[in-house]
């Protein structure tokens, strides 16, 4: 019953009573006179009716006002007290307990001041505690986080139904683009692995790894090679992560990009294919011109112009064939993958560090184009210039050692320069096919078999004339790609990434009825939105969404979508105050069409929640047909849902929530600020609605639709 | 005095068809089948021109061009490379050592003996 409705009750309650004293009072009295006293007494009372009615005003009024001053000093403020007791028991007892009411309540409300903060005072001391101890997990996720960071290779490892529970940056790079946000799913925490690896696939690796596993195998690994929609092929590496009892309980996926890789082998496949293919018919007529030849050498002299014209014909065909081949796939022939793209800089350095060490020469790098790049075994190529440094100083007492490179055409060049002295034009040829060896190790590999690798040359090189000669070993190497730029994850909002999960391992496979599922352990997308205006209907539109994950109870602030959308139609003053974003931040923005069913894909398979739900849904459905796309899921309301948790409150905007529930504002007005926001207000809700006996989405929403405020609007 | 041409290669097929070609053009030829023999012919026959196969065993032909070009006396000769090998590093590397012309194997033999007499007779 609402309070307006309970005074009511009191005040007529009252004013019977008090009416019912002096009438029955009358009634007695009157029931005792003689009846011709009564005649006198209903007379007298008669003629004083007004004063008589004036005196029940008078106690109605009376009633009112004790009812009032009952219900203002008392009975609110004692509800109002429960509610910040509950909050202060709950979800945040920093909130000060203060009332309005009588002198009897406040001191209530002091005494439950002094309990609050006696507990605040207790939690401190245990908060302190598992601040340390969270602290030190804290340091362990870091470590875990950062080192996944760090991995070439994409990370990702799934529970046994598919579910996402770690996942790097890289992982996510092979997976989505820009250009394929649209269509494609992102990956996310608690997601499913099937919406980018193909169920099939990833069953059969499950199924190989617990068939080695119950082999014996005690490293049971499986591989296989897939596209994904960023137009990526990726080789999986998988292997198995093995629960408690020794069964196959999720698998961890490496991945690494092999596009450029299998690019490069197919090349030289068909390299050699397109060279035996052009080859056969030639030979094979040269040859049976040969044979004959050979066979019969007194063959007529006709038919034997004949055959010797066959044969310089198809052997001059034979060579055209093989000079184009090898020209169409000159790339193909470049150097081994085995190589990896290094700045020559970098190379330089690390050879200048390492040539000092081993041979005590000074070394010096001149001339070295920065924007270089080789693709190189670095370890095998300054072995190698170990070497050739160690044998200059030995057997030409040189003293230092200059570098220099730069790039000729697809090559760079590499020059090793040396002093004065004076080094025999065949040296390097000898020292070409000697086993490497640099001080006391001898390394299996010879200088000819570095340069093999990079599919690269090397010699004595001299300049000027006979006189004034300066001569240095020069290496032709192949020249590689940059790589780095560009590949490093945006930065994210928060420094420390939430990038795994492990507590999902322990969820089952969810179930079918999504009402029966228990609040805690749902996904939701919590977003959103600013808009021109306050009516769709009359042509307002959506000029940006924000929206954060949460999974299994966590705020996931790596997981968040912020888009901004072009109107396509002017922004109206008041509105841009409020939000901030003006016109010009809108041009060449993607129209609500597009960003739509990206946000569609970003929010799948899970539960809304917005804050003033209505609204925000209202804007969302409006578009859903010319977005093509369907906004099908329950939705949760937080101005809702606190209504539920606290009927006794009025105030149920966002900022006041968060205030009462301890949710800091930051960044409010932007579309992911207040996403955030109602995230964290929906976290502590829950814990509100749980106290409240509401456990389940079905309850939950049965709830909200229950709620006065819910009444108001629909 | 006929001009003289020194063949120097290990592979005896290639080698029959290219002195037949070159006597029949008038030149003087002579074969060397290795490397070191090729440096005793380059002393004693006094080529103008040497047809120098790079890859040879013990002394490769880059060896032998660098081992001409490192005698000032033998400025003067021309080098031909022949190679089976034709990618841009053993291309820059032939010609840094000193070559004048670096031919990939297979090569049409009428085109070889025409560059031949345009590199002899100093037009080219």
């Amino acid at each position: 019953m609402s309070g307006s409705a309970k005074s009511a009750l009191w005040v007529a309650l009252l004013f019977a009573a008090g009416l019912a004293v002096p009438a029955a009072t009358a009634f007695v009295v009157f029931a005792a006179l003689a009846p011709s006293d009564q005649e006198v007494l209903l007379r007298i009372l008669g003629e004083r009716l007004p004063l008589l009615v004036f005196g029940a005003m008078v106690l109605f009024a009376l009633c009112v006002g004790l009812v009032r001053w009952f219900f203002a000093d008392y009975v609110l403020p004692l509800g109002e007290l429960a509610e910040h007791t509950r909050i202060v028991h709950g979800v945040n007892d920093e909130m000060p307990v203060v009332s309005t009411g009588a002198s009897e309540v406040a001191r209530l409300a002091h005494e439950i001041g002094r309990l609050a903060a006696e507990k605040r005072r207790l939690r401190g001391a245990s908060d302190a505690r598992v601040r340390d101890a969270l602290a030190r997990l804290e340091e362990e996720r870091n470590r875990l986080a950062a080192l996944m960071s760090e991995l070439v290779e994409g990370v990702l490892v799934c529970n046994a139904e598919g579910r996402v529970l770690l996942y790097n940056e890289q992982a996510k790079a092979l997976f989505s683009d820009a250009e394929s946000a649209a269509t494609t799913p992102r990956v996310g925490l608690g997601r499913s692995i099937f919406a980018f690896i193909d169920r099939e696939q990833v069953v059969h690796a499950i199924e190989k790894l617990e068939h080695s596993r119950r082999r014996g195998e005690t490293a049971p690994r499986t591989r296989f090679v897939a596209p994904t929609a960023a137009k990526r092929l990726v080789k999986f590496e998988a292997a198995p992560y093995l629960g408690g009892g020794g069964e196959v309980a999720g698998i961890v996926f490496t991945m690494s990009d092999v596009t450029g890789l299998l690019e490069r082998e197919s090349q030289h496949l068909s390299l050699l294919q397109t060279i035996a293919a052009r080859a056969r018919s030639p030979v094979a007529n040269i040859r049976a011109a040969g044979e004959s030849l050979a066979q019969y050498p007194d063959m007529e002299p006709d038919r034997r112009r004949r055959f010797i014209e066959i044969v310089a014909a198809e052997s001059s065909a034979l060579s055209h064939s093989i000079q184009e081949a090898l020209q169409a796939y000159g790339e193909a022939l470049k150097a081994s993958i085995a190589l990896e793209d290094m700045r020559a800089v970098d190379l330089l350095r690390v050879a200048e560090e390492r040539l000092r060490t081993i041979t005590g020469l000074e070394i010096e790098l001149d001339a070295v184009d920065e924007g270089l790049w080789l693709s190189i075994d670095s370890f095998a190529f300054v072995q190698a210039l170990a070497f050739l440094a160690t044998r200059l100083k030995q057997d030409y007492k040189v003293r230092s050692i200059r570098f220099a490179v730069r790039a000729i055409g697809r090559f760079a060049e590499l020059d090793m320069i040396w002093g004065s002295a004076v080094v025999a034009h065949d040296a390097l040829t000898l020292w070409e096919f000697e086993p490497m060896s640099i001080g006391p190790q001898t390394s299996p590999l010879t200088l000819r078999d570095v340069l093999e690798r990079h599919g690269g040359e090397a010699w004595l090189h001299r300049e000027g004339s006979a006189g004034a000669r300066s001569s240095c070993f020069r290496f032709l190497l192949p020249v590689g790609e940059p790589v780095g730029a560009g590949v490093r994850p945006p930065p994210s909002i928060e420094s420390r990434p939430e990038y795994y999960d492990f507590d999902l391992f322990a969820h089952g496979a969810p179930s079918s009825d999504l009402k029966a599922r228990r609040l805690g352990e749902l996904a939701y997308t919590v977003f959103d939105t600013e808009t021109t205006g306050l009516e769709p209907s009359a042509g307002d539109e959506i000029i940006s969404i924000g929206a954060v994950r949460i999974v299994n109870g966590r705020l996931l602030k790596n997981e968040v979508f912020e888009k901004l959308v072009d109107p396509q139609r002017p922004l109206n003053p008041a509105s841009a105050r409020v939000h901030g974003i003006d016109a010009a931040a809108l041009a060449g923005q993607p129209t609500i069409e597009t960003v739509l069913p990206e946000f569609h894909r970003f929010c799948e398979d899970t539960v809304l929640v917005a804050h003033n739900a209505a609204f925000d849904m209202r804007f969302l459905e409006l578009k859903e047909k010319a977005a093509g796309v369907r906004f099908d899921q329950p939705v949760l309301d937080t101005l809702l849902l606190s209504a539920v948790a606290h009927p006794d409150f009025a105030d149920h905007r966002l900022e006041a929530i968060a205030e009462r529930l301890g949710v800091p504002v930051l960044g409010r007005h932007t579309a992911l600020g207040d996403a955030l926001v109602t995230g964290e207000v929906l976290l502590r809700l829950l814990v509100l609605l749980g106290e409240r006996g509401i456990a389940t989405l079905g309850e939950a929403l049965d709830a909200s639709r229950e709620t006065y405020y819910a009444r108001l609007r629909y | 005095m006929a001009k003289r041409v020194l063949i120097v290669d290990d592979e005896p097929n290639i080698v029959t068809a290219l002195e037949f070609l070159l006597e029949k053009r008038g030149y003087e030829v002579r074969v060397a089948v290795n490397g070191e023999a090729a440096m005793a012919e380059v002393e004693a026959f006094k080529p103008d021109l040497v047809l120098l196969d790079v890859m040879m065993p013990k002394v490769s032909g880059y060896e032998v061009c660098q081992r001409m070009r490192a005698n000032p006396q033998w400025r003067g000769i021309k080098i031909v490379m022949l190679s089976a090998k034709g990618r841009e590093v053993e291309v820059s590397k032939g010609m840094s050592l000193g070559a004048d012309l670096y031919v990939t194997k297979p090569f049409s033999s009428a085109e070889l003996v025409a560059t031949i007499d345009g590199l002899v007779s100093g037009e080219a």
